[in-house]
């Protein structure tokens, strides 16, 4: 009886996992692929049922000569993804370590009500966003800029920091705080002495989620910029809108999710150590 | 000296007032005018494009369309994930291989991934109805007609997003205390017995949140929809929020958008907050 359940609960787990790694390695296979291994119907195993063929790769890195340009959306990701990463991530942990720490009172406002502020934000629709944002930027002469995307990214990505950081701070205990204050710190000081330098693992959980929801943003770098600016997702989109070849699509979606891949090796570390089950409720 | 809170939390306050609010108050704003391509400009017309949301059917269905999606896709996404993360809980083989395997595809860009999704979905060329016929079960016209449509964005929506569910239910399982379980396996229960009476109580709290919070991002669903059916075909697969996009930012009717975006917002939040208050009715225990 014992091993039937775990024949089936590996059985499960298996079923799943090719679930999982199917469009990967569909993706992986067809970057491979010309015109006519895509035209003869699906096929997945190079040499055995398709000649391989690097074109797809190839013309990813050939000087734009095939149209396709990857380096410049992916700076520009980058350069907007963490720019808007880092200044939530110091203006949230400032905001959540206030907000966990002292008592704020403003009429029938209270503490709980501007958390509650903070993460409502998430509720929020991009689209009710989109044209307010779009004619705010345009006013600003920002529209088709980097920073007007780390703007409206910090928006975005300042709730998630503060909803991290204020689960964190309710777990550090105050004792620590009061201890530095008797030494003669001032709040500010004992925030940035002793505080922050025990805030790193939920500084890292704070970051890691900017950067999945910042990497992965379409709908507004879609809507605020057009041709001087263009970020990943944006670009791999309007290949597929034209007559794309799959194989150079799915070379760029590939090389587009990589990095935060990685990112999975991380979070499951602190997952094990049990450290997420405070940041994240 | 307690001058000092105040340099902790205006700094994010004002920055997120001055980017929200604003465009907030402009959106009541604009949605009392006649703003289109036409003329663009902040006239008043009263309730006129609120009336008008009112007969829009194509908004209406849509918002019917988006509830089924959400509550179908969070569901599954739920149901999956718990057991998943059942799955690997405790000791097993590969343990960490599968847990890094199972957060992977919410990582990825979901709209790079309904790029490739749509390849997988392609009639004639692409694997799914290749493996569908080797199985013998037939082809199925994936993207082009309305039902199997809206199964395509399902799966492809409990694809990117299980992760998250199981993320957010395996952090609360480690997090569980031990004594329950030991005073369980005394009282001599099964694995059944055990999670009705232990685990699924103790996990009620994670649960609520955990569903709410993919309640919420689900009822934003249009990116998906966009790149996979573009909200086709017809409109079968049209949520409101990709409506909302196609009436503000292709046909440039600013003042309805406006109108038919607030519209949504108020809904999603009372449905929402009905949505948390049932499920803590029916989760948690009466207290008092």
């Amino acid at each position: 009886m014992r091993t039937f359940y775990l024949a089936i609960k590996y059985l499960a787990l298996l079923l799943w996992s090719s679930f999982i790694v199917f469009p990967f390695l569909w993706a992986l296979s067809t970057s491979f692929k010309d015109a006519n291994a895509i035209t003869s119907g699906a096929t997945y195993i190079p040499w055995l049922q398709f000649k391989p063929s690097s074109q797809g790769w190839a013309s990813l890195f050939s000087d734009g000569s095939t149209g396709i340009n990857i380096v410049d959306p992916y700076i520009n990701s980058a350069i907007v993804t963490i720019s808007a990463s880092v200044i939530s991530i110091a203006l949230g942990t400032l905001a959540a370590y206030g907000l966990s720490r002292f008592e704020f009172r403003a009429g029938f406002v209270k503490n709980s009500d501007i958390t509650f502020f903070f993460i409502s934000q998430r509720i929020m629709p991009p689209i009710v966003l989109a044209i307010p944002f779009f004619l705010m930027l345009k006013t600003l002469g920002l529209l088709d800029t980097v920073y007007g995307l780390i703007l409206v990214y910090v928006a975005l990505l300042l709730p998630i920091a503060v909803w991290v950081m204020i689960d964190f701070f309710g777990n550090i205990p105050r004792e620590l705080d009061e201890l530095a204050m008797i030494d003669g710190c001032r709040p500010i000081g004992a925030f940035f002495r002793v505080i922050l330098p025990n805030s790193v693992p939920g500084l890292v959980v704070a970051g890691m989620f900017c950067l999945i929801f910042g990497w992965n943003d379409f709908f507004f770098a879609f809507t605020l910029t057009f041709t001087k600016v263009q970020l990943l997702p944006v670009a791999i989109v309007s290949l597929n809108s034209s007559v794309t070849p799959w194989w150079s699509l799915s070379a760029f979606a590939l090389i587009s999710v990589a990095p935060l891949v990685l990112i999975a090796f991380l979070v499951e570390n602190f997952l094990s150590k049990g450290s997420l089950a405070g940041a994240i409720r | 000296m307690y001058r000092d809170k105040y340099f902790f939390l205006l700094p994010g306050l004002v920055v997120l007032i001055a980017i929200i609010i604003f465009p907030l108050l402009f959106t009541i704003r604009v949605s009392f005018s006649s703003w289109d391509v036409f003329q663009p400009g902040l006239d008043y017309i009263g309730g006129r494009n609120f009336a008008r949301v009112f007969e829009d059917t194509r908004f209406w269905e849509s918002l019917l369309r988006l509830s089924v999606l959400s509550v179908s896709s969070v569901l599954l996404q739920y149901v999956i994930g718990f057991a998943l993360a059942l799955a690997v809980w405790r000791e097993i083989r590969f343990r960490r291989f599968f847990r890094v395997l199972f957060l992977v595809p919410m990582m990825t860009t979901p709209v790079v991934m309904s790029v490739i999704w749509r390849t997988i979905f392609h009639e004639s060329l692409g694997p799914a109805n290749d493996i569908l016929q080797a199985i013998g079960l037939g082809t199925v016209p994936w993207l082009s007609t309305g039902t199997a449509a809206f199964i395509s964005v399902l799966i492809v929506e409990v694809w990117q997003w299980t992760p998250f569910m199981f993320l957010l239910l395996l952090a609360g399982l480690v997090s569980l205390p031990r004594e329950p379980y030991l005073a369980a396996a005394i009282d001599g229960a099964g694995p059944i017995r055990t999670f009705l009476q232990v685990t699924f109580p103790l996990m009620a709290p994670i649960t609520i949140g955990a569903i709410i919070i993919r309640l919420i991002e689900a009822s934003k669903i249009m990116e998906t929809v966009y790149v996979m059916t573009s909200g086709g075909p017809g409109t079968a697969t049209e949520t409101s929020s990709y409506y909302i996009y196609i009436r503000g930012l292709r046909d440039f009717q600013i003042g309805y958008s406006a109108a038919l975006s607030l519209t949504y917002l108020v809904i999603m939040i009372v449905s929402l907050t009905i949505i948390a208050k049932v499920l803590a009715r029916m989760l948690l225990p009466r207290e008092g």
